[in-house]
C-alpha cells in the first residue's frame, strides 16, 4: 500500500511542480515586460514569482525523494544528481535530473544574487528557457500517466500558455526606454583601435 | 599687462614649441620627490578642467590607493567653445609633457596615457611629436589615444572607460577613478592646463606661483574669449583680473551687450553690467556663487536672445546625455523642448513651471555632473534672463538668437 | 543608513517607490527621487524590502556617507 502511496505522490507532486513552474516562468515573463496595473503592483509580480519558486522545488522535493525510495523503480540517490545514469527510463528521467539541476543553479544564484552579481545571475536565470521545456519533456516521458487525458490536457495548457507569454515577450521587445538611445550613444563613442 | 607664463616663449604662430627650444628656454624637467606634492598644496593650485579642485589633493588620492597609478593627460577638450587646452598642447606641448612626467615620477605611475580629441588634429599631431622627441623612459613608454568628439568624453571616468572598455561613457561611483581606474589602478587624470602650471610649479616654486595673481587670486589662468567680442580667442591673464579687463583684451565690447556666460555651458549666465567687476578666480566664483568651469567668458550681445542662446545650448546639452541615467537623458530632453517651446512660440507660465520644477528633480540623479551642469546653466539663465522667460515673444526659427550669440 | 543608488543600474522599474513610498518616490519619467534624509528608524525594515526587490540590484543601504568633494 506504501509502495502505491509512494508512486500517486511521486506523480501528482510532478504535475503540481509542472503547473507552478509554468506559473513561474509566466510571471518571471511578465515582469520582464514590467507588467504593472492599479491594482497589482510591479512588486507583486517578482514577490510571487520568487516565492512560488520556492513552492515549487518543495514540490520537486516531495516528487524526486518518493521516486528515488520507491522500490518499485529501483532508483538510486545518484540518479537524481547524475543525469542518465538509472536503469528505469533511462533518458526521461535523465532529462529530469538535468531540468533539476538548471532550476537548482538558478534558485542558488537567485537567493546569492547579492554575491553572485547582476551579470552572473542573468546569464544563468536564462537557463530557465532549457530547464521548463526540458521538465514538460520528461514528465510527458517518464510519467505513468504522461498519455492519459488529464495530464495531456495539463501538460498541453501549461504549453499554449508558456508558448503565448514568451512569443509575446519576443515581439514586445525591451520595455527599457533607454536601451535604444543608449545603444546608439555607444556605438558613437566606442573606438576600437588607437593611435 | 599681464606677464605672460604657460604662453611665454616664441610666437604662438610658430606652432609647437621644439623640446630642445623649451629646454634651453625653461631648462630641464626638475627632479624632485614627493616634496613636488607639498609645493602643489602650498601654491593653492586648483585644476583646470571644470571643477578647480586642488591639484595636490587629487594627487594625494590618487597616492593613497594601493597599486601602479595610472596618469592620464586629460586634453579632450569637449566643451565646443573652448580653445584653450588646443592652442596649449599645439604650441607648448612640452610644458605639459613635463607636467605629466612630473606627475609619473612622484606618484610612480606604471603608464602614461595622453588622451587627445580625435578632431583636434593639429594638438593630436604637437602631442605626438612632442612624445616622440623625449627620452624619458615614462613618456617613451605613453600611449596617444583619440577622446571621441562628444561633450562627456572628457569626464574622467568616461576617459577611464574609453582606456579600459573602448566606449567613452562615463560609469558610476563609487569607485571613483583616483581609488580605482584604468585597470582598477589608482588613476589620475588630469587636465593639461593643471599639469602645464605644475611644470613651471617644479621649477620655480608656489611662491613664485602666487607672485602673479589680483585681488587675492594665485597664478596665472588660460581663459577663451568667445561669442559678440572683436578678438575671440585664448588669452592668459593673471587669476583675478576682472572680466572687464578680459574683454578689453579681446578688443573690448559694446557696453550695451546683455549678459556674460562664464565657465561655458556648465557655467552660469550673469548680467553684462554686474559681471564687469567679477573676478575670474575660482575662489572668488564660488564665494559668489559662480565657478571658473573650463575658462571660457562668452559674451551675448544687446542683438542676442538669451532665451533662444539657452535653448540652443540645452537642445545640445540634452544630446550629449550618455543616455545611460533616466533623469539625465529623459530630464534634459523635457527641459530642452520646454525651453524650445518658449523660445519659438513664445513664454508661458507652464512652461516656465515646469522648467523650475524639473531643473531642481533633474539634480544629482545621474551617475556623472552632466545633469548637474546642464541644470545649474539653465537655473541661472532664468534667473539672469528672468524678464525674457516671462515676455519672450513668438517667433520664426530662422530669426532664433542673434548672428554672435555666445 | 541612507539608501544609495546606481544611476546607470536604475532602468526606472519603480518597485522601490511602491515598497518604500515614504522614502522614495517617482520623477515624471518613472525614476527613482530618493529622500536625501539618514531612514528613520521605524521605516529601515521597508527600506530594506525595497532595497532587495529591485531587479537589477541598483539599491543598496548603506552608513550614511560623507558627500566627497570634487
Amino acid at each position: 500500500m506504501t509502495d502505491q502511496l509512494l508512486w500517486y505522490t511521486t506523480r501528482a507532486a510532478g504535475a503540481v511542480s509542472l503547473v507552478l513552474l509554468t506559473a513561474v516562468v509566466i510571471l518571471g515573463v511578465l515582469s520582464a515586460l514590467r507588467f504593472k496595473t492599479a491594482g497589482w503592483p510591479g512588486f507583486l509580480t517578482t514577490g510571487l514569482h520568487r516565492n512560488l519558486a520556492l513552492v515549487t522545488l518543495v514540490f520537486l522535493a516531495l516528487h524526486i525523494v518518493t521516486a528515488v525510495v520507491d522500490p518499485f523503480t529501483h532508483l538510486g540517490w545518484l540518479s537524481a544528481i547524475v543525469p542518465f545514469s538509472s536503469y528505469y527510463r533511462t533518458f526521461w528521467l535523465g532529462l529530469g535530473t538535468i531540468a533539476f539541476e538548471l532550476l537548482a543553479a538558478i534558485v542558488v544564484t537567485s537567493l546569492l544574487r547579492e554575491y553572485v552579481g547582476h551579470a552572473t545571475w542573468r546569464v544563468i536565470h536564462w537557463l530557465t528557457y532549457a530547464a521548463w521545456p526540458i521538465g514538460v519533456v520528461h514528465g510527458l516521458g517518464t510519467g505513468t500517466d504522461a498519455w492519459s487525458p488529464w495530464f495531456f490536457t495539463l501538460t498541453l495548457v501549461c504549453v499554449a500558455a508558456v508558448g503565448f507569454a514568451v512569443a509575446y515577450r519576443l515581439v514586445a521587445g525591451s520595455r527599457d526606454p533607454l536601451a535604444a538611445p543608449r545603444a546608439s550613444f555607444r556605438s558613437g563613442v566606442e573606438r576600437k583601435s588607437e593611435q | 599687462m599681464t606677464r605672460l607664463r604657460l604662453l611665454a616663449g616664441p610666437d604662438l604662430s610658430l606652432g609647437p614649441e621644439r623640446l630642445h627650444a623649451h629646454v634651453e628656454r625653461l631648462g630641464p624637467t626638475p627632479v624632485l620627490g614627493h616634496s613636488l606634492i607639498d609645493m602643489l598644496e602650498a601654491s593653492g593650485l586648483t585644476g583646470r578642467g571644470g571643477a578647480s579642485f586642488p591639484v595636490a589633493r587629487k594627487w594625494r588620492s590618487v597616492a593613497r590607493h594601493r597599486g601602479g597609478p595610472v596618469v592620464v593627460v586629460n586634453g579632450a577638450e569637449g566643451e565646443p567653445q573652448s580653445l584653450k587646452d588646443r592652442v596649449l598642447m599645439s604650441t607648448r606641448p612640452h610644458l605639459v609633457l613635463d607636467g605629466a612626467l612630473l606627475a609619473a615620477r612622484t606618484l610612480k605611475a606604471s603608464q602614461v596615457i595622453v588622451y587627445v580629441g580625435e578632431d583636434h588634429r593639429e594638438a593630436r599631431a604637437a602631442m605626438a611629436g612632442a612624445l616622440a622627441e623625449r627620452p624619458d623612459p615614462e613618456l617613451r613608454r605613453a600611449r596617444l589615444v583619440a577622446a571621441p568628439a562628444r561633450y562627456v568624453a572628457g569626464e574622467s571616468s568616461a576617459a577611464v572607460n574609453l582606456l579600459d572598455n573602448s566606449i567613452a561613457s562615463p560609469m558610476s561611483k563609487p569607485p571613483d577613478p583616483h581609488e580605482a581606474g584604468v585597470g582598477d589602478a589608482p588613476t589620475l587624470v588630469q587636465n593639461v592646463e593643471s599639469l602645464a602650471h605644475v611644470s613651471l610649479i617644479a621649477r620655480y616654486g608656489a611662491e613664485w606661483f602666487k607672485s602673479a595673481g589680483r585681488r587675492g587670486g594665485a597664478g596665472t589662468v588660460l581663459i577663451t574669449v568667445a561669442g559678440a567680442v572683436p578678438s575671440p580667442g585664448v588669452v592668459e591673464i593673471e587669476a583675478g583680473t576682472t572680466v572687464r579687463e578680459v574683454l578689453d583684451m579681446a578688443g573690448g565690447v559694446d557696453p550695451a551687450s546683455r549678459a556674460v556666460l562664464i565657465g561655458g555651458y556648465f557655467g552660469t549666465w550673469v548680467d553684462f553690467a554686474a559681471a564687469q567687476d567679477l573676478a575670474l578666480d575660482p575662489a572668488a566664483l564660488r564665494e559668489r556663487g559662480l565657478g571658473l568651469g573650463c575658462g571660457v567668458v562668452g559674451v551675448i550681445s544687446s542683438r542676442g536672445c538669451g532665451v533662444c542662446e539657452t535653448a540652443r545650448i540645452m537642445r545640445y546639452l540634452a544630446g550629449e546625455s550618455s543616455a545611460q541615467c533616466g533623469p539625465c537623458f529623459f530630464g534634459l530632453r523635457a527641459l530642452a523642448d520646454a525651453c524650445g517651446r518658449i523660445a519659438d512660440k513664445g513664454s508661458n507660465a507652464d512652461d516656465l513651471a515646469r522648467l523650475h520644477r524639473w531643473a531642481r528633480d533633474v539634480r544629482g540623479r545621474g551617475a556623472c555632473r552632466h545633469p548637474d551642469g546642464a541644470a545649474m546653466f539653465l537655473q541661472s539663465a532664468l534667473q539672469t534672463f528672468a524678464p525674457e522667460f516671462s515676455t519672450h515673444p513668438a517667433h520664426w526659427r530662422a530669426n532664433a538668437g542673434g548672428r554672435d550669440a555666445a | 543608513m541612507e539608501i544609495g543608488i546606481d544611476r546607470i543600474r536604475c532602468d526606472g522599474r519603480g518597485l522601490c517607490a511602491e515598497l518604500a513610498p515614504e522614502l522614495i518616490r517617482l520623477d515624471d519619467w518613472g525614476y527613482p527621487i530618493i529622500a536625501a534624509s539618514p531612514v528613520p528608524d521605524h521605516l529601515l525594515s521597508h527600506a530594506q524590502k525595497a532595497v532587495a526587490a529591485c531587479p537589477v540590484l541598483a539599491l543598496s543601504l548603506r552608513q550614511a556617507a560623507k558627500r566627497a568633494l570634487g
